[in-house]
């Protein structure tokens, strides 16, 4: 009766594996051939030039730079997020003392995990309109009026917090980690409450504090849900593309002050668009692709860790 | 603990399905490419002189229009003097701000809509279209009959520039510019009595007026930061005076030698002491232009550069005494043009696309948009004049800053210039108006300004 299986399963296997092949895999095939020609977007009308486009795209500055603003994305989102997450999960669930009825979180965590979570509700639209009026650049804007009520800064001179080249990347990855660390925390949170408890009590029993029981018991047990976050921030660091696009200053796809705020992604758009490169822009496209594996596949590989059973 | 298991094997595939969808801004678009179709003209009529184009009766008509700062609501009236002209036809009209997002995969598929009106942030780039071949040639708008009076043709009714502006480089017009915009300094008529001020004609005198203004505790000037397009306004409006239209022809052409010449010199020079001065509005750099335009409205600020467009833009922020007043940008010592001279000309770029189906009754829309009638409405509807001209009827009630504009093109007669690399160079464009959001910060001095946009033209002449 065996061999009848295969036909049943692959019957149920066919629609999946080509919708998957003519909406996914095709269109991916597709831009590595435009990453080959002189596109322009608009019409069917090209030539081929074969690697041109890439060997220009290692010779374009503002390509680089826009790659460096990743890259250090890239470092800093994960890394912060994950912390700041972990910190706040682990204070929500095990952080809590002195009560009789042993482990539990601190006081109110309920209500926290829901005002943590919040941004993650609000859709990226609102999140832009809501941090434009944060970071508007006259004393109207939340940090500048907070800082001139302080007096921390003149009111005839306030920061121009997007349209300042060294500040520009540090408050799109403050916008990022603002909406970020509620999912990460409930994600964490869920994988503390399938520790055992009896760990954490034989941990309490043993004398240990909150910094020794979260390195110690918290962190080791929640290793793969810390590796998955670490991959997928670091996809979310690659991308960037909304934020960048409507919060820094620039006629298309932003990218100002002077390419300081630029990702990859802004750059992409605004040369498949508005430049009308859009083979270029396909190279672009196909680089940013192959940067995201390479990246995913070493984040995987260098947190990998033996898995403790419990 | 196994559906902890569970649980994260899911969050994994959410992770790899995430890795295949991060990078697809740009992959997403490309598979709309796939074929390609050539079939047009299907739809003919009978050529007549009412119908010089031979529209068929029957054939439907397929409009899309940017739905921005004027609306939409003109477009849907020129469509019903369509429907009584053509009854046959049925007449689809989309009104919308994603033009590329809505049309890029049309052009791509080749069954584009009949006419578009390409503007808007999101517009498809025109010259992108030129040199695809997607644009359809307009000589034969311009030599049919003006509907009004059947002796001129179009060509002879429209405001000077208009078909400059809709030419690319093979001498053709492929757009018809419908709007006639001006650029220039705005203020507030009412603020300037209430102060005893007067609108400088000279650049010195608007110096000492900007000290007095700041003194008075308004700041002296704002502009749209985020958008840089705006101050270049001012910066380019100034070479033009103190160079002359030669020196705005090449620009244009990308001539890279033009920096090296002592009017741009000049003029960047006086557009950087606006912010040396410590003029600016404080924080109008990193500000958008409702913004900036409305803290103007508000009296926090005096001047501000902007199209015609802006009473319309503004007119809910804008108090009913305002009295917006249009100013040409003031002249340096020894400008070519005088005073009066103004950047004037067509933009809201409306097109048919080559391989329209009704290409025929394309061409006969954008005819009837050239009447009195329908220039008209729109100057009723949207608060700006059309490039037809004399296009307003008498019985039209202007509002303040568009009948300043009209006292402003009066005087400046035939000194009227208007640039075209902004819509024929994107990439040059990009590169000056960063150059101007980083000298309006101060973080750039107007001799780095001059040697980037040499840099910036230098390029575009060898990429085009």
């Amino acid at each position: 009766m065996r061999y009848r299986k295969y036909p049943f399963i692959a019957g149920f296997l066919v629609i999946p594996v080509v919708l998957y092949v003519v909406f996914v895999i095709w269109p991916y095939l597709q831009t590595f051939g435009y990453s080959l020609t002189d596109w322009s977007g608009q019409s069917q009308e090209m030539h081929f030039v074969g690697l041109e486009n890439y060997t220009k795209l290692f010779g374009d500055h503002v390509f680089l730079q826009a790659l460096q603003h990743n890259v250090l994305l890239l470092v800093f989102l994960p890394v912060i997020t994950i912390l700041l997450a972990l910190f706040f999960a682990f204070m929500l669930n095990v952080g809590g003392r002195g009560g009789t009825t042993g482990v539990r979180g601190v006081r109110g965590s309920a209500f926290y995990k829901v005002v943590f979570f919040f941004p993650q509700v609000l859709s990226v639209a609102i999140l832009v309109v809501l941090f434009q009026a944060v970071y508007r650049s006259d004393g109207s804007g939340l940090l500048n009026g907070i800082l001139i009520k302080l007096h921390l800064q003149d009111p005839s001179a306030p920061v121009e917090w997007l349209n300042s080249p060294n500040l520009v990347m540090w408050c799109l990855l403050g916008v990022q980690i603002w909406a970020g660390v509620g999912f990460y925390l409930v994600l964490f949170s869920a994988a503390m409450q399938s520790v055992p408890k009896d760990i954490y009590e034989a941990a309490l029993l043993d004398g240990a504090g909150r910094l020794q029981t979260f390195f110690k018991v918290t962190l080791p047990l929640l290793w793969d849900s810390v590796q998955t976050a670490w991959v997928y921030l670091a996809i979310a660091a690659m991308d960037f593309f909304v934020l960048a696009s409507v919060l820094t200053p620039g006629s298309s796809f932003g990218g100002g002050p002077d390419y300081h705020g630029e990702v990859m992604a802004t750059y992409l758009m605004r040369n498949f668009l508005t430049f009308g490169k859009s083979g270029y822009a396909c190279a672009m496209g196909v680089v940013i692709l192959f940067l995201t594996l390479i990246l995913s596949a070493i984040a995987l590989r260098v947190s990998r860790r033996d898995r403790i059973e419990y | 603990m196994r559906s902890d298991v569970n649980r994260r094997d899911l969050i994994k595939r959410a992770a790899a399905v995430g890795l295949l969808a991060a990078p697809a801004a740009g992959l997403l678009s490309a598979c709309a490419s796939s074929g390609s179709g050539n079939d047009k003209g299907t739809d003919k009529g009978e050529k007549s002189k009412e119908n010089p184009f031979g529209v068929a009766n029957d054939a439907p008509l397929d409009v899309v229009i940017f739905k921005g700062g004027y609306g939409d609501a003109y477009a849907i009236e020129f469509e019903k003097i369509y429907k009584k002209k053509f009854s046959g036809s049925k007449v689809s009209h989309l009104g919308t701000q994603e033009i590329t997002g809505k049309l890029q995969p049309r052009f791509n598929a080749g069954n584009p809509p009949d006419v578009v009106d390409d503007s808007g942030a999101q517009q498809i780039k025109l010259d992108v279209l030129y040199k695809s071949g997607q644009l359809t040639d307009l000589t034969p708008l311009l030599d049919a009959p003006y509907i009004d009076d059947p002796s001129k043709k179009i060509r002879d009714v429209l405001q000077p520039g208009t078909i400059e502006t809709g030419s690319f480089d093979d001498g053709k017009m492929y757009q018809l510019s419908y709007i006639y915009t001006v650029w220039g300094l705005w203020y507030s008529g009412k603020l300037f009595k209430e102060k005893g001020w007067t609108a400088p004609k000279t650049w010195a005198d608007f110096m000492s007026l900007c000290e007095e203004i700041k003194k008075s505790g308004i700041a002296p000037f704002t502009h749209q930061g985020k958008y840089p397009y705006y101050i270049n306004i001012v910066v380019m409006d100034l070479i033009a005076k103190h160079g002359g239209p030669d020196l705005v022809k090449r620009i244009d052409d990308m001539d890279a030698t033009v920096w090296d010449d002592p009017a741009a010199k000049a003029a960047v020079e006086a557009v950087y002491q606006i912010a040396d001065k410590g003029y600016l509005l404080p924080g109008t750099n990193g500000m958008t232009h409702i913004e900036s335009q409305t803290a103007w409205n508000e009296g926090k600020a005096a001047f501000i550069p902007c199209g015609s467009w802006l009473e319309n833009e503004q007119l809910k922020a804008t108090p009913s005494d305002f009295e917006m007043t249009f100013l040409p940008i003031p002249s340096l010592d020894g400008d070519k043009l005088p005073f009066e001279a103004i950047r004037a000309g067509a933009g809201e770029p409306f097109i048919v696309p080559k391989k329209a189906k009704n290409q025929a009754g394309g061409l006969e829309f954008l005819r009837i948009m050239l009447t009195k009638e329908a220039s008209s409405k729109f100057a009723q509807t949207a608060n700006s004049l059309t490039v037809l001209k004399d296009g307003v009827g008498s019985d039209v009630q202007l509002r303040p800053g568009t009948a300043s504009t009209v006292t402003a093109l009066t005087a400046a007669g035939t000194n009227v210039f208007n640039y075209n690399y902004i819509n024929t160079q994107s990439a040059f464009d990009t590169d000056v108006q960063n150059a101007s959001a980083e000298l309006m910060a101060k973080r750039i001095k107007p001799a780095d300004w001059l040697k980037r946009v040499k840099a910036a033209a230098e390029k575009a002449k060898k990429g085009s």
